[in-house]
């Protein structure tokens, strides 16, 4: 006998409040350690593949997964389980009890929260969570069609991407009261043209909660411009250059300052904006005067989940403003022991939450006024950049990391792109190229919750060229 | 059994249904507390549907009949929506109708191993190394997975296979004078039981890895410039897995990942194979899924096809590709080889199963040459042990790899340790460069629990085997804090 599910095959994949309350009163009726904590995240999500001109995979998941986080004394352990059955439930609070029995004390456990409440956030499109097998094939058919029209002068374009729909919802309960769900959408569709003579590569991309925000085609167009532009190119000596960066290769660098705000990294030394010989950089200038970077899930370019994996409401937090460091982001523990607000991003399954505190509810760095094409035509010589790829850790202090440029890389002369270039492996710091900005252009959405701006940027440290296109 | 009637009654030619049941265990600790203790548990159905020669694929973790017919309903639509937008209809190798069971070899289950034993061992071994003068921040943990999937396809193959995985961690960061310096040893993950963990002896071991850390703090800052060499394998397969590994996957040769991962520099096939000389002619690149204690050995892959050991690299020469069922014939007529080499892998039960790495590794030479013997025949070089930061491009061509240790080599002797060390290279020029390596006594199982590749993104076990060898006159960038 297959074990009784809760829900039936034709029910929607993504449980509504009142069946993850359901779930979560289920599991909290069974549970008897001194604290407990569930979290539920159940979705559909629906992808799409195709390159070579065709689709090459495509899928549907649904799935929903319950975690049960135990606490006894200062004795805390997760377990999480996607069989919802009542027997396999109850197994899995008394494993995570017993787990948390046999785990050495934590000093720095933080007790479960009480009833909160939260700022009401609509990101759940109904366009997205509909968008099925048909929709997401046309519009691959639209890229494709789109970038093969616009390249035919470079011959038969190659045409690669991926679109992906979810939808999902996540509750989180405690024992001591508190309830918190949330529900969200999300599109993403990006895609890649080659040149049949492989000397050419374009690469275009979208992101959105909405997926009627999202132009199939204009990104197709987008992709095979690049590609047919970028042929042939040329090499050029690696060194320090002005680049354009457009904003997805702002958006590949920016967010990695993540873990510099961490304010227990900062207070125990070895943080970015720790100071030699103790304290921390707070309240100075860091960065460039036009530097403003902030979190905030309400902010209607962000739309993200108001709470974290704790339950902890998230407000808007400006991490630098005007070039200042303006907070630290704080897990539950270090704020307690500082006499700070926490500022979320915990609710990892155990304890030692003393790391926590990355930066939820969105990220978005303000930007100019000025298009990506009015920072090129303001440049004497420099390089423009569509994005960067397999980017990796230098220096974890000064946030130097190493990458390569990809899918794009021109030579700008006296204000216009004038040459194909090879790309380049660079060694280079976010933190460093904020304090040598030249000019912001537009900010726009990179990615559901991801807002950033393109970039002037003098001196950026390109150290070697790469074949690769 | 339901799944495949109904992709069948829905118009599949073929269809293969997977049940997985995953059950993944990590504890992670700091100095003397324990930071995490996790368990959870996987279960559900991936069903994949062939209708006019385009793939769909559904996933559900509803395990009822309605769920599952629902799914192999889902996997037969996505399949019909993409044949509207179909170039060259899929084929298949043929590959003989299977049935029975595959375990990894284990002495002892590491799920049935108490969490107090596992988390006494990682407390003793952190303790070890807060003994050491200087060592204020120790990080270990342990991530074991346990994973049972039974694969059925109307072909008629039916196989029940059961993987074990294990993957140490051990980090030491040493403090002094406003500088940190951190050393992670390098403990493969392997596709063995507790039996390989306990055989690390991780509490007696700890102190001499953490001192590697106090040692990094007085190392002197790297010259920039050319330098010979010697990558240690607990360096080098790593080197392996990104320059040889992933640029000889066909899908990536033919563009599939174009849009994330990347393309390959051994492409076209036509243009490659038997012709690229990839280095000297004493190297010879072994893919291969039956390697004992490896984290890709399995009795079959995911569409059935009996696991298979193969040269990738003959006496310096591209010879084949890793491929799957789908992709044999694609390079059959250059080749001759037309089954497939059984590299079709899912990471999950909700993951569509396609190309992953097999174990892709290094043959030793047939003289039995030593690490010492590479050294003093060395005048001026680094030694490299152990992964550090990677990166490379999307070509596989332009390389930057660094370490956790770097000893200088002066006239045959290793005579101090250096820091900021990265080397930086061209793929062909860099294996071309190679000429010594070390022979068989000199071997050793390295690998990453975690390889990422395709959209939706999926994590692939790898184990990569080499011997020490040495590269002449390399690149070397300083990554120094002034750099």
């Amino acid at each position: 006998m297959p074990p009784r599910s809760l829900f039936s095959a034709y029910a929607p994949p993504l449980l509504t409040r009142e069946q993850s309350k359901a779930v979560a009163d289920k599991v909290l009726s069974v549970a008897k350690a001194d604290e407990t904590r569930v979290a539920i995240t159940s979705g559909w999500s629906g992808n799409t593949r195709f390159a070579g001109g065709e689709i090459t995979t495509s899928g549907g998941i649904t799935d929903t997964t319950v975690s049960v986080v135990s606490t006894i004394g200062k004795r805390r352990a997760s377990v999480s389980t996607n069989v919802l059955d009542d027997a396999s439930l109850a197994r899995t609070v008394d494993l995570a009890e017993r787990l948390a029995r046999l785990s050495p004390e934590d000093p720095e456990i933080m007790p479960e929260l009480g009833s909160q409440t939260y700022t009401p956030v609509d990101s759940y499109i109904e366009a997205t969570a509909d968008l099925g097998a048909e929709a997401r094939a046309a519009a691959a058919k639209r890229v494709i069609e789109r970038a093969s029209q616009v390249g035919k002068s470079a011959g038969d374009m190659f045409v690669a991407g991926f679109l992906e729909a979810n939808a999902g919802a996540r509750a989180i309960a405690t024992s001591r009261g508190l309830f918190a769900y949330h529900r969200s959408t999300d599109a993403t569709l990006s895609t890649t043209a080659r040149t049949p003579d492989g000397t050419g590569s374009g690469w275009a991309s979208g992101g959105a909660r909405d997926w009627a925000k999202l132009d199939p085609s204009a990104l197709g167009t987008t992709a095979a411009q690049k590609a047919v532009a970028s042929r042939n190119p040329v090499a050029i000596e690696p060194g320090m250059y002005t680049v354009v960066l457009e904003p997805q290769a702002v958006a590949d660098l920016v967010p990695l300052l993540g873990g510099a705000f961490n304010a227990r990294s900062a207070d125990e030394g070895r943080g970015t904006f720790s100071k030699r010989g103790g304290g921390t950089r707070l309240g100075e200038k860091v960065m460039d005067e036009r530097v403003t970077l902030y979190s905030d899930p309400a902010d209607p370019d962000l739309l993200a989940q108001p709470f974290d994996g704790e339950g902890l409401p998230l407000q808007r937090r400006v991490w630098i403003e005007n070039g200042v460091l303006k907070n630290f982001s704080y897990s539950r523990f270090w704020a307690q022991k500082q006499g700070k607000e926490a500022t979320g991003g915990g609710g990892g399954g155990g304890g030692g939450g003393g790391f926590g505190g990355g930066l939820p509810g969105g990220l978005k760095m303000v930007g100019g006024t000025k298009s990506t094409d009015e920072l090129i035509a303001g440049t004497q010589r420099g390089i423009l950049v569509t994005h960067f790829f397999y980017i990796r850790s230098l220096d974890q202090r000064t946030v130097l990391v190493t990458g390569l440029t990809r899918d794009g890389t021109f030579l700008i002369e006296n204000g216009k792109i004038t040459k194909a270039l090879k790309n380049f492996r660079w060694n280079e710091s976010p933190l460093f190229m904020l304090n040598k900005l030249e000019e912001l252009g537009k900010a726009e959405r990179t990615a559901a919750g991801q807002v950033m701006p393109s970039l002037r940027v003098k001196d950026f440290n390109f150290t070697s060229l790469s074949d690769a296109v | 059994m339901e799944a495949l009637n109904a992709a069948k009654d829905a118009g599949a030619s073929y269809a293969d249904a997977r049940i997985g049941r995953y059950r993944r265990q990590g504890i992670n600790t700091r100095e003397r507390q324990v930071t995490n203790v996790s368990d959870s548990e996987s279960y559900g159905l991936g069903v994949r549907a062939l209708v006019g020669g385009s793939w769909g694929f559904a996933a559900t973790s509803t395990m009822t009949k309605e769920g599952v017919v629902a799914a192999a309903k889902e996997a037969a639509r996505l399949a019909r929506a993409a044949r509207s937008v179909q170039r060259r209809p899929v084929e298949l190798a043929s590959t003989p109708a299977v049935k029975g069971t595959w375990k990894t070899p284990t002495t002892r289950d590491p799920l049935d191993v108490a969490i107090e034993d596992k988390v006494a061992l990682l407390l003793a071994a952190n303790e070890a190394a807060l003994k050491v003068p200087k060592v204020r921040f120790v990080n270990s943990g342990l991530q074991l997975l346990r994973e049972e999937k039974t694969l059925a396809t109307t072909d008629g193959t039916l196989v029940t296979q059961t993987f074990v995985r294990v993957g140490p961690q051990f980090t030491a960061t040493a403090i002094n004078d406003g500088d940190f310096q951190s050393y992670t040893e390098e403990l493969a993950p392997r596709g063995q039981g507790w039996e390989y963990i306990e055989s690390l002896d991780m509490p007696h071991n700890a102190e001499k890895w953490a001192s590697l850390a106090v040692e990094k703090l007085s190392a002197r800052s790297v010259e920039v410039g050319r330098w010979d060499l010697i990558l240690h394998p607990t360096n080098l397969w790593l080197t392996i897995h990104e320059s040889i590994g992933h640029p000889t996957e066909l899908d990536r040769a033919m563009g599939y990942e174009a849009n994330y991962a990347g393309t390959s520099f051994v492409a076209p096939p036509e243009k490659q194979i038997g012709k690229l000389k990839y280095g000297p002619e004493f190297m010879n690149i072994q893919g291969d899924r039956t390697q004992e204690g490896s984290l890709a050995r399995v009795g079959w892959d995911d569409e059935g096809v009996a696991a298979d050991k193969w040269l990738i690299i003959e006496k310096g020469i591209f010879k084949d590709y890793q491929t799957t069922r789908e992709q044999s014939a694609w390079i059959s007529k250059l080749t001759g080889v037309t089954r497939s080499h059984g590299c079709s892998f899912a990471d999950s039960w909700s993951s569509v199963q396609f190309q992953r790495m097999p174990n892709v590794s290094l043959l030793p030479s047939e003289k039995d040459t030593s690490l010492d013997d590479i050294i003093a025949a060395t005048d001026r070089g680094i030694i490299i042990r152990n992964r550090g930061s990677w990166s490379i491009d999307h070509q596989r061509y332009n390389f930057q790899f660094s370490g956790q240790t770097f000893h200088e080599v002066k006239g045959g002797k290793v005579v101090g340790m250096l820091k900021d060390v990265a080397y930086q290279a061209n793929t062909p020029q860099f294996w071309n460069s190679m000429d010594m390596i070390g022979g068989k006594s000199s071997y050793w199982l390295g690998g990453s629990f975690g390889d990422g590749k395709g959209e939706p993104g999926q994590s692939n076990s790898v184990s990569h085997g080499c011997v020490p060898a040495r590269f002449k006159q390399v690149n070397i960038v300083n990554t120094g804090r002034s750099a």
